[in-house]
């Protein structure tokens, strides 16, 4: 980052402050965990749509190229909302679509499919990847959630020391004695 | 010094970075002594705002002692000076601040041939604000170069607080400018959407301004029930409909004038559908705001009446009924705020104690957690309405 920071120091005007030292990031392990899981969301997407048939060969699943193709696209809708503000919707999306993976290789795991095998170690890595997209999910919702329940009331801060019910139409009554001081 | 540095989306963090110099004979430095975080900074953190760098100085809100004066500024401002800097850096001289439209000043953004590409004509140089509007340092730091100090500076006095006088460089006339922007009539129902600080200023504002009946939207109980306490009538848009919350309230005529003090980032819920599209399209780049806002504002407003708008737009707004608005005789007001056009008259009531703007403030802290408190105050966490931080 400090890189990025030096490159874009030829936008600024000379003399005007540079970074020395980068302080801290602040961000939160949940936010990086999202960043990481959004950017392998966004690969595996890619490379669902553009390689399906090797996808489908790999897992004894020749005909389901098209299911897999709207399983890329799901992952890169999942990838990009995972990236943006909304990391929270991304990741219990991702949450779900695993559930769907999930089905559909314990469906694929029947006896008479050559590649049993790998559909066993692929249902594996999504077992484990689902308990990865669990546990950012949650901590996404409980780093962010508001705190429901504990909101204090501001209601004795009115902003004007007279009261509101004497503050009403006070700055009108002000101009026009003004106005009227000025014209005397 | 130490300053908050945008470093990327969701990403500010407190820097040490080199002090600032007397680059114009107009220009001063001020240490400062307060600044907060504004709404609007989110739209920085969430990377909303186009051209921003990492290592770029944030925060548009300040005030501070003078310690260095350029010998072109020396008739106005001296060594010692206490000042709250306006977020819009103006010239004072052109054509537009001749007319006292200090926001679009014609000289002080510095990278005005680009904004005039991007905007058609640029708007004037701000603080901290991406390089669209000068690429300038912001004043989320310990010191603080202030281009054209000459003009670009209101003069406190000394003993009231800096919490009472900070926020006459931003939400405090922006509030104002959002309803005189209205023309408020004593018959008026004045609606704002949006409870958050320049919400807030905007309640106060009316108020004082002498409408009729304020209405205050939101979704946050703390924040209604501050604006329940500056005089307005809340309405919970996460528990009730607004449109026939405001019809009942108004007889079925709806509000004569409307501020929509939210902007490019309304809520997206699945309770408001159209809220959903607005954050796809923004996703996918093809919109850089999400007006649902502006939609409810143009469907209830009174035919005849006036939409203020405070809030900050980036730039492409999609699906707004724009018929609604013609048909209707609907009239928009907008703009950055022309920040000292308003401050002579506000500092004057603060003086005479009719309002204490400090009121806003819920959290305040040393400048190097600010950017946690970047984190909570976008995250509604902890009731946070309005952070001021102290370097």
């Amino acid at each position: 980052m400090k890189l990025f920071s030096r490159m874009s120091d030829i936008a600024r005007s000379p003399r005007d402050p540079v970074v020395i030292t980068p302080g801290p990031s602040v961000k939160p392990v949940a936010d990086r965990m999202a960043r990481g899981l959004g950017w392998f969301s966004l690969a595996l997407g890619a490379l669902e749509l553009a390689v399906p048939r090797a996808i489908t060969r790999f897992l004894g699943m020749e005909g389901h190229e098209s299911l897999v193709r709207a399983y890329g696209a799901r992952e890169i809708v999942a990838g990009m909302t995972s990236l943006s503000t909304e990391k929270e919707l991304g990741l219990w999306s991702r949450v779900f679509g695993d559930a769907l993976d999930i089905a559909t290789l314990v469906a694929a795991c029947r006896n008479n499919n050559p590649k049993r095998e790998n559909v066993a170690l692929a249902l594996a890595v999504v077992v484990g990847i689902t308990l990865l997209d669990l546990g950012s999910a949650n901590a996404q919702t409980v780093t962010h959630s508001r705190q429901r329940g504990r909101n204090r009331d501001y209601r004795d801060r009115s902003g004007f020391p007279g009261g509101a019910i004497m503050a009403r139409g006070k700055a009108v009554q002000r101009q026009r004695s003004e106005t009227a001081g000025t014209l005397n | 010094m130490r300053a908050l540095v945008w470093h990327g989306k969701e990403d500010i963090r407190c820097d040490e970075v080199t002090d600032p110099e007397i680059e114009d004979p107009r220009d001063a430095i001020i240490r400062v002594t307060s600044c907060a975080i504004c709404g609007s900074d989110l739209h920085l953190y969430h990377n909303f705002i186009p051209a921003m760098l990492p290592g770029d100085i944030v925060g548009h809100e300040m005030m501070g002692e003078v310690v260095e004066v350029g010998s072109g500024a020396a008739g106005s401002l001296k060594k010692g000076d206490r000042i709250v800097v306006p977020f819009t850096i103006f010239c004072g001289e052109c054509v537009q601040c001749q007319r006292g439209n200090y926001s679009v000043c014609q000289r002080s953004n510095r990278n005005k041939e680009f904004a005039d590409k991007v905007y058609g004509h640029s708007t004037a140089g701000l603080f901290g604000y991406s390089h669209l509007t000068g690429g300038y340092p912001g004043g989320q730091a310990e010191y603080l170069r202030v281009p054209f100090a000459d003009r670009t500076h209101i003069k406190v006095p000394g003993g009231i607080p800096d919490e009472t006088l900070l926020f006459l460089g931003d939400i405090f006339p922006t509030g104002w400018q959002a309803a005189v922007q209205c023309d408020i009539q004593p018959t008026d129902t004045v609606a704002v959407w949006g409870c958050g600080p320049v919400g807030q200023m905007a309640i106060r504002s009316a108020v004082l301004l002498g409408a009729r009946q304020v209405i205050a939207i939101d979704r946050l109980p703390e924040r209604l029930s501050m604006a329940e306490a500056g005089g307005a009538i809340p309405i919970n848009f996460a528990e009730e409909s607004v449109i026939e919350r405001l019809q009942d309230l108004t007889d079925g005529q709806g509000p004569e004038k409307c501020i929509d003090a939210v902007g490019m980032e309304s809520h997206v819920s699945f309770r408001h559908p159209d809220t959903i599209l607005d954050r796809v399209m923004q996703m996918n780049m093809m919109s850089s705001d999400r007006p649902h806002v502006l939609r409810e504002m143009i469907y209830v407003c009174q035919p005849g009446g006036i939409l203020s708008i405070p809030g900050v737009y980036g730039g492409i707004v999609n699906h707004v009924p724009f018929g609604l608005v013609m048909n209707k005789g609907l009239t928009i007001r907008t703009g950055q705020t022309h920040v000292n056009r308003w401050t002579d008259e506000l500092l004057r009531m603060i003086e005479d104690k009719l309002i204490d703007p400090s009121f806003v403030v819920t959290h305040t802290a040393d400048l190097a957690d600010g950017p946690d408190l970047y984190r909570i105050f976008r995250d509604k966490q902890d009731s946070c309405i309005k952070v001021v931080l102290k370097p």
